[in-house]
Formats: structure tokens, sequence, C-alpha cells
């Protein structure tokens, strides 16, 4: 319901939100997110506190506006960010330069931990110009994957210096976005339609497998796993076209569906909720994908344990052998699709979906919390 | 010419016009001075800028930046017109305010009468609780910030958007509600009681004592509220004091009875203005009755409340400090004497009430002249004094906007064109433009000038640095979908001559691919095929592998994905298939022919596999390739000269010679074919 969403003002473009990560025995609601900015003569790192917590314990809710913690001057575009832990946040700049900043809950301050200057870069690293925007990060702790513009993907670790692995050149076109499918396996997409998957044990500076949109190459801007299924992928496209495929089979999405109207430039699948999957786009919507009516009329063949459901005791996990997802004809299978901002008129660049709570920011300089996703 | 006649001249801070001539560029919202070597005799010639400036409307010109040289050479100045646009804590303004003007701008006139004003007016109040939340934020600010300087700063800014809220406010009242007599009085009263805010602090201060009655300031609170006609107030203080003075009871009674019969106009139809008015007559003879038979005579607090009901001008005039303006003072003088006033009225009492509270004393600032020519229902005055005093284009735009929708200014034109509400939308939104952030906003405005607004956004957009390919994706999705076919090429012509300077090829295809730029795709292609030639290896197998459909965007990028295609066939040991296609890209001239001696030298070793692939037919066309090539080719010079060359020719002619010996005897063996 819209009376749950609050909303700031926040004078700056938000290019990125995420929530803070919850420790692994937490039973409440996010609390704390950071926001990127974009496009601002002065970009910011903030760290926000989603409201007051009213009622402490199972039954908390937030009330109020989200307010400022703490932030930091960010050099460049925040093109992406990913927490690597409670404390630390990974971020890409259009600069090329990637950062780790540590937020210390002790004193509300946040600081540069680790930088690795013009971890992307054009022609040559070591003339003075030439970096290269990084697109897409991705932290697996210790491990950190950066894409770019300059089609190269490079391997971090949080606690070394150098590069663990570099692969020049890897894409003849721009990397968008990039996740990991396993621990050694990454996924990236790219500005001509192509979904790779990467082995990054295998020395060979080639994809394992490439996937590709028929037709006109589309290019994809977002991609996320299904957090149970691996091999379940979701991909956003320039079109607004979001596209679902199946890494077992075939070199085509599996299913395309319509609801933007330009550019997708988020998708995430729930993480513990995986039936929901959220969208947004340049056209100013956010679009909330619902198969768990679907999931729950067909009989259940299997059931894993082992995530955390803590606060989503309305709808337990039900992992049938065949998602819903992958069903060809998603009109037939019920699936709802809702816009969770009508009347926007600017971009949203950004949402994270965490439990019972989503943020997201706009090119309206503007973050919104929906604390009760559903209620 | 409304709104030029009157900009005084501006003055460049810094620039020495003194011993230097100056000279000028305009810019889309801003213009570039410079101080040239020329005219040292005398500073006479330099006052060209300001009236160079009074032409472009300019309100409030600033430094936005400058370039230092050499100790003695000549500077630089960025000239901005719209100032404000530039503070911090006004985005959060421009950005909801973005928002309501949309709504309002798709709200069209779906509804009628009643609800489409109610509508109109819950739009105006959007606006207003827009600024009064940027007020409270640039509040805590200038309370929050140590900088006495930036302290200034915040508290100018909030004594002008509390200016900006009491105009609108009132604008409001009279043009988009456009209140009739009774209502109007009441709204006037809600205007003076949010605005008047001086002697809130008076009031709390008494209120919150231990004593209220003995405080010092009771009765000027107790005025405080019977000037603005908050009688429940006034009544409940009295009654404090009338249970410590139980002697003069009686007096207090008879001043509470007056004060709860006075009659108010209500809001809803129940009673009409004549059943008004004549109660409103019974009340004032009643106040006149114990007036004059000196029922507050010892009270000459009481007695001046009593006059102030009876509308005395001198009573209430007498309370001046607690009115603190003239506005204040017009509509207690309204209350007390024309509860029932209608709003074409108005201006008599506000010209009247001005005169009498400034009582020559001071001269009306420019705030009072706005709000005198609003009372004067002059709503083209008010614009023009309002973009006059303000420092930002934000104001006048959006109520502008708002009293256009609320048609109340369509006979209005301009002689530079189309009418007010564009002319003052599309300087608001050029001075988004201007801005490093801000200009997302004002391609929506622009949208919403049918007249000029598709030109100004073509201008504004190719200035848009596109530092990012996300921005740069951002700027051609505005263009795509306002079918800017010019801008949209330029954009991505940029971005892939950007891309191509990296030696990003695959990204260059791309860009070019997506503005169907065929041209330009056949340079990249020509790339390719040179790396090709010089490294004998293709770069970027993964993208001419996928070209797909827009292969066929230009020639060369047919040539060259079909030529890939041939190293494909031939890597996977599909010879024929390959043969065939690597005649087909020479006969069907597919290929340039720049490019036939590089093909022909892949199929020589076709020509010497073990088994036989060219049929006859197919050596017959190779040799008749080759011989075009060497026969046909106007650089003839070059084979003769350069041995390789030569060498490949011959031996060339050699294979394919064998090539057809073998195939002959093969033909021949099989029979029937």
């Amino acid at each position: 319901a819209m009376e749950d969403v609050s909303a700031k003002f926040v004078s700056q473009k938000i290019s990125r939100t995420r929530w803070r990560p919850l420790p692994a025995a937490a039973l409440q609601p996010p609390d704390v997110f950071a926001t990127g900015s974009w496009d601002n003569e002065d970009n910011r790192i903030s760290i926000w506190s989603a409201g007051d917590l009213v009622n402490a314990g199972l039954n908390g809710e937030y009330h109020g506006e989200p307010h400022l913690l703490c932030d930091i001057q960010h050099n460049g575009d925040v093109m992406d960010m990913q927490f690597l832990d409670q404390e630390r946040i990974v971020v890409a700049s259009s600069t090329g330069t990637v950062t780790i900043f540590r937020h210390h809950q002790n004193n509300q301050t946040l600081s540069a931990n680790h930088r690795w200057e013009k971890a992307h870069y054009h022609v040559d690293q070591d003339t003075s110009c030439g970096g290269a925007a990084c697109t897409g990060v991705v932290c697996n702790n210790p491990e950190i994957v950066t894409v770019g513009e300059d089609g190269r993907i490079n391997l971090f670790r949080a606690d070394q210096k150098d590069a663990v692995r570099t692969i020049d050149n890897a894409d003849s076109s721009t990397l968008h976005a990039v996740t990991f499918l396993r621990t050694t396996e990454i996924l990236t997409v790219n500005s001509i339609g192509q979904l790779k998957i990467w082995d990054l044990r295998q020395q060979r500076n080639e994809p394992s497998q490439i996937f590709s949109l028929a037709g006109d190459r589309v290019p994809l801007h977002c991609v996320d796993r299904h957090p149970n299924q691996q091999h379940i992928v979701a991909t956003g496209g320039q079109d607004g076209m979001l596209s679902i495929w199946d890494i077992r089979q075939g070199t085509m999405p599996v299913s395309l569906l319509n609801a933007h109207e330009a550019e997708m430039w988020e998708v995430h699948f729930h993480p513990s909720d995986p039936d929901h999957l959220f969208t947004c786009s340049e056209d100013g919507s956010l679009w909330h994908w619902d198969t768990s009516t679907n999931v729950s009329e067909k009989p259940s063949f299997l059931h894993q344990g082992g995530r955390s459901t803590a606060y989503l005791s309305h709808s337990t996990i039900n992992q049938s052998v065949m998602s819903a997802w992958l069903s060809n004809d998603p009109t037939k299978d019920r699936m709802e699709i809702t816009n969770l901002i009508p009347n926007q008129t600017l971009s949203v660049n950004s949402l994270d979906v965490l439990g019972p709570c989503l943020v997201y920011g706009t090119d309206a300089e503007a973050i919104y919390v929906n604390r009760q996703l559903f209620a | 010419a409304p709104l030029t006649d009157t900009v005084p001249p501006q003055v460049v801070p810094g620039a020495d016009s003194s011993s230097r001539q100056l000279c000028f560029a305009w810019g889309p919202a801003e213009v570039l001075v410079c101080e040239t070597l020329f005219g040292r005799a005398g500073g006479s010639r330099s006052r060209c800028l300001a009236g160079a400036g009074a032409a472009a409307r300019a309100l409030t010109d600033s430094i936005a930046g400058t370039e230092d040289g050499a100790p003695s050479s000549s500077r630089v100045f960025v000239i901005r017109r719209d100032q404000d646009i530039y503070i911090q804590t006004l985005r959060k303004l421009f950005n909801e305010s973005h928002g309501i003007f949309m709504g309002l701008q798709r709200s069209e006139e779906e509804l009628a009468g009643k609800s489409r004003k109610a509508q109109l007016v819950q739009v105006s109040k959007n606006y207003r609780s827009v600024i009064r939340a940027c007020m409270e934020d640039m509040h805590q600010a200038a309370v929050s910030t140590r900088d006495p300087a930036l302290q200034g700063q915040y508290s100018t800014q909030v004594s002008i958007l509390s200016a900006m809220e009491l105009i609108w406010n009132l604008c409001e009242i009279l043009f988009v509600e456009a209140a009739t007599a009774g209502p109007l009085l009441l709204r006037l009263l809600d205007w003076v009681r949010l605005h008047v805010c001086d002697v809130d602090s008076m009031v709390r201060e008494v209120l919150s004592s231990e004593s209220p009655s003995k405080h010092k300031l009771f009765w000027n609170v107790v005025d405080v509220f019977v000037l603005q006609g908050r009688m429940d107030e006034a009544r409940h203080l009295l009654s404090k004091e009338a249970s410590a003075n139980p002697t003069s009871m009686n007096m207090y009674k008879i001043l509470d009875d007056l004060m709860k019969k006075m009659p108010v106009p209500s809001l809803s139809n129940t009673q009409t203005l004549t059943e008004l008015e004549l109660k409103w007559q019974h009340w004032h003879e009643e106040c006149q009755r114990y007036l004059q038979d000196g029922t507050f005579a010892s009270s000459p607090h009481m007695e001046s409340i009593c006059k102030i009901l009876l509308g005395d001008e001198d009573a209430i005039l007498e309370k001046k400090e607690l009115m603190t303006t003239w506005y204040h003072f017009l509509v207690t003088r309204l209350l007390y004497s024309h509860p029932t006033v209608k709003p074409m009225e108005l201006r008599f009492y506000a010209q009247s009430s001005m005169d009498l509270f400034l009582g020559g004393e001071s001269s009306p600032e420019p705030l009072d002249m706005i709000l005198m020519a609003a009372f004067e229902f002059e709503m083209h005055q008010v614009i023009k004094e309002c973009s006059i005093v303000l420092s930002n284009w934000w104001f006048v735009a959006h109520l502008t906007d708002l009293l256009d929708h609320c048609k109340l200014l369509q006979s209005h034109n301009l002689y530079f064109g189309s009418n007010m509400r564009e002319f003052l939308l599309l300087e608001y939104a050029s001075g988004l433009f201007s801005h490093h952030s801000l200009w997302q906003l004002g391609v929506d405005y622009f949208d919403h000038c049918p007249e000029y607004g598709r030109v100004y956004l073509e201008l504004h957009i190719e200035r848009i640095p596109l530092s990012t390919e996300q921005k740069a994706l951002k700027v051609l999705r505005i263009c795509e979908q306002r079918q800017m076919h010019e801008q949209v090429r330029s954009i991505c012509k940029i971005m892939a001559m950007k891309a191509l300077r990296n030696n990003r090829l695959g990204s260059a295809l791309s860009w070019s691919i997506r503005a169907k730029d065929a041209a330009f795709a056949t340079l990249i292609s020509d790339r390719f095929l040179k790396d090709y030639c010089e490294r004998g290896c293709f770069s970027d197998l993964d993208l001419i592998d996928n070209l797909g459909p827009s292969m066929l965007l230009s020639d060369r990028l047919t040539f060259l994905g079909k030529y890939r295609e041939f190293h494909r066939l031939y890597g996977e040991k599909r010879f024929p298939e390959a043969a065939r296609l690597l005649l087909t890209l020479m006969t069907a001239h597919i290929a340039p022919c720049s490019f036939w001696m590089t093909l022909l030298t892949d199929a020589l070793p076709l020509l010497e596999q073990k088994e036989v692939i060219f049929s006859a037919e197919q050596t017959y066309e190779l040799m008749r390739c080759l011989e075009d090539l060497t026969a046909g080719n106007p650089d003839k010079q070059k084979f003769q000269d350069d041995d390789i060359e030569t060498t490949k020719v011959e031996m060339l002619r050699l294979a394919l010679a064998r090539n057809l010996a073998r195939v002959i005897v093969k033909e021949g063996t099989v029979e029937g074919s």
C-alpha cells in the first residue's frame, strides 16, 4: 500500500541503493541502507537509517522518513555498489576506480578502506587520462569481480593489493553488469545482447558459454540469478524487456516478458522468496513480478530448507521442480505484475529488496522505502 | 514588453570595464563575457554590456566561474541568468515541484466546474507545501551551521521563500479559488494567521507563563487574537483574567457575550449574504450601545477591544505593532467593517489600508507592490513584479502555468512569439539545462511548451556532456522518444568516435548500429579488415560472429560478417561450403576489390587440398577473378614492382591450373557428371 512508502528528497541524483545485509540470525527487518549518486559535481556515498524503530523485537516496525547517518565524497559517478559484509561497501566509479568504503558504526563515519585506481581503463593504464567507467561490481567476500566499458573483467580479493586475475578485452562491447553464478563462475551481460558464463578457474580468456538474444541484438543492462535454482537467470534489456534464461539448455531466452517502455536498469529476485522479482526502469516504473499464486497451486516435489525465512512466515519457500519462471506461457500461469510507482516521470535507477523491505532511488533526486512489500 | 522595460542594468563584478573593453557571446542560458585588449582609452563603451544584460532579461547575473591566465591577461566570465538554480537546498523544490507540474499537465480538463476548481486549488496547495518544506529545511540549515556567512545566506533564502509562499497563497485565494464574498474574508483571515508570525513567540511566552493574566504582555496577546479574529482563543484568555477580577465580572461577561455572538461568514451555503449582513448589523448596533453607555469605561483595554469590534480605524491603527503589516491591517479592517467584501471592492480597501498604515512614514517595498497588484487583480503586474524582484524563474514559471490552467491568462500574447506561460517556462527550463545535474527536469518543461519547446530542447540537449555510456543512453532515450533523429545520430556518432579512439571497435560498431549509420559502420568494418590483414587473425570475434540482422546495415559490414563465416567454415573443415562462399564474395561483388587478392590467397590452401574442392566451373571463375584483378587493376604497376605480389600471382596461376587438371580428370572419371 502507498502509505507504507516513505520518501525523501536528497538533492542528488541516486544511481544505486543497497540494503546493508543482515547478520545470519537476525529477526528484524533491514534498517540501514546505502546510496550512491551520479551526475553531480560532487558525488557521494551515503548511509541512511530507514526510519525509527518502534517496538523492538519480532514485530518491530519502522516509522518516519529515512535519515542520513553519514556520507563521504566519491570521485566520479557511482556506477554500481555492493556490500562486501556488514561494514564494507565496494563502489564502482565512472573514473574506472574501484573503492572499498568502511562504515564505522560506532561513530557513524565513512572512510575509504582500499582503492584500486583505474581498475578499468582504455589503451594504457598509466597515462593520466583514459580511465574507463567500471559499470558493474559483485562481491562474494573476500572476492570482488568488476566489469567495465573497456570490456575488461577484474577479479580482486579484498585483502590483496593487486588484481588476482584480469581478462583484458574479455568482451569487444561494453560489459554492463556482472553476477556470480557459482563461487567460481560469473555471468556477464553486454551491449550486443549477449549473456556469457565465465569460469574463473580456467586460464583461457574465453567465456565457457555464450547466450544471445535473437533478432536485433538489444543491449542487456542487468542480470540476476535465481537464489536457489541456479540455472534460472533473469536479464533486463534496453527495450525494457525481461528475459528469463535456462542456462542448462539452448542459447536463447526461455521467455521474454514486456512491461517497461525503456531501459531496464536493475532486476532482482527476492533473495528469500524468489517467486517474486523486481525490476526498475528509465521509464520511471518499478514492477513487481509475482509467480507465487501459480506455484502454490502446483504440487511440490522437492523442498529445500536452509534459507532464513524468519520474516516471511506467510509464504514458505516452495520449490517445485518446474519453476514458474521457466514456463513458456506466462499468461497461462497467471503471473501477476504490479507497477509500484504510478505517475513517476523520471528514471528509477536502482532498487534493492531484502525481507519485507524495498528501497529505490530516482533521477528525481528522491529515495523511497517500502517496508511492507507483501502486506 | 511587459517584462523588459524596467530591468536595471547589471554590473559584472570583477570585470575591469574602466580600462578594458568587454566583449560577449550569447549561450543558451548564459553569457560569456571577456575583457579585450581594445578600448583602453576609456570605459564609456563598456557600458554596452550592461545594456546587453538587461536585454537578456538577466535578473541576477553572477560570476559562476573565472578563468585566470597570466596576471595581465583577460579573464572570461560566465554570466548565468538564474542564480537560485545553484542553491543546493532548493534542488528539493525543483524536483518535487516538477512532479506536481507534470501532474497538472496530465490532469488536462477531464473534470468540469467545481471538481476542476478543487483540483487546481489542490495543485496550488501542493506547490505551497513544497515551498514550506524547503523553508523548513533552509531554516534547519541556518540553525545548524556555524559559519555566519552561510547562516546569513540561509536566512535570506528563508525570507525569500516565505515571501514567495505569501504571494502564492494570496494568488491562490484570489485567482485560483476565486473566493466569493463571505468565504473570501475567511480565506484572507487564514492567510494572515499563517503568515504573520512575528507575534507568535510573544503569544507562546504569555500562554506558557505560570499565570498568563499577570503577564505584562497579557493584553497584547488578547489584542493579537482579536485582531486576527481568533475569538475563541481571545475569550479563553479573557476568562482567566475575569476569574481573577470578580469585581468586573459583569463587564467581562458582556464583552465575552459580544465576542461569542459576532456573526461570521460560513463556508457552507446555509445562510445568505443578506442574512449575514442583517445579523451583523444587529450585532454592530449592540456593540455600539455598550460602548456609548460606558459599560467598558473602567477598563481602557476592554474599551479598545470593543472599539476594534466596531471597526474603529483609529483604535485598530493603535495596534500597529501587533499587526506588523498593512495587509494584516486590511484584513482586520475588513473583518470588523466589511465582512461581506466582494473581490472587486478589495482594491479600494487595500490601497487605503496601505496608505493609512504606512502613513507617509515609509514607502512601499517591492513585496507591498506585488501584493497590492494582486488585490487589484492585476495578474500580469504580479508576474512582472515577481520576475524583477525574485532571483529565480521557478516562482513565476510555475505560478503562471497554474494561472494559465485556470484559464486566466489566455488573452495575453507577447510580441516576441509565444505566450507568457511558455516564455517563462522556457526561461526556467533553460536555467535547469545550464545546471550540471538538473538538466533532466528541463526536458519535461520544454515538452509542454508547444511553440518553441522543441527547438530549445534540440539546442540544449546537444550541449549535455556525455561522460559515460550510461549518461549517453539516457540522453539518447530522451531524443529517441521525441523523434529527434539528428540529435540521435550526433550522439551515437560522438560515442562511436570515442569508442574508436579507445580502440573499442565492438562498442563503436554497436553505437553506429543503433544510429543506423551505414557510413560509420563501413569505416569500422574497414578497421576490422585492416587489423585482420596486418595480424592475420580477427579481433572481437564475439561481436563479428553475432552480428545478426545488423550485418545488413552496410555492404562492408555484410562482407566482414560473411568473410568471418568463411573462416569459420574453413576452421570446421567444411571445405566445399567454404569454397562456395569465398567465390560468391567475389562474383557477387560483396568483397571490395582491394580485398580480392587476400581472398584469392585464402583460396590457395583449398586448391592444395588432397580432395578436389573447386569444380571446373568454379575454377574458371576463380581464374577470371584473378585475371580481372591483374588486368583491370589501375595499379598494375604495383604488381610488377612488387616481387612478393608477382610470386603470389604466379603461385595462384599454377595452383589454379593444377586444380583444373585434377578436376577435369575427376569429373571425367565420374560417370555422368
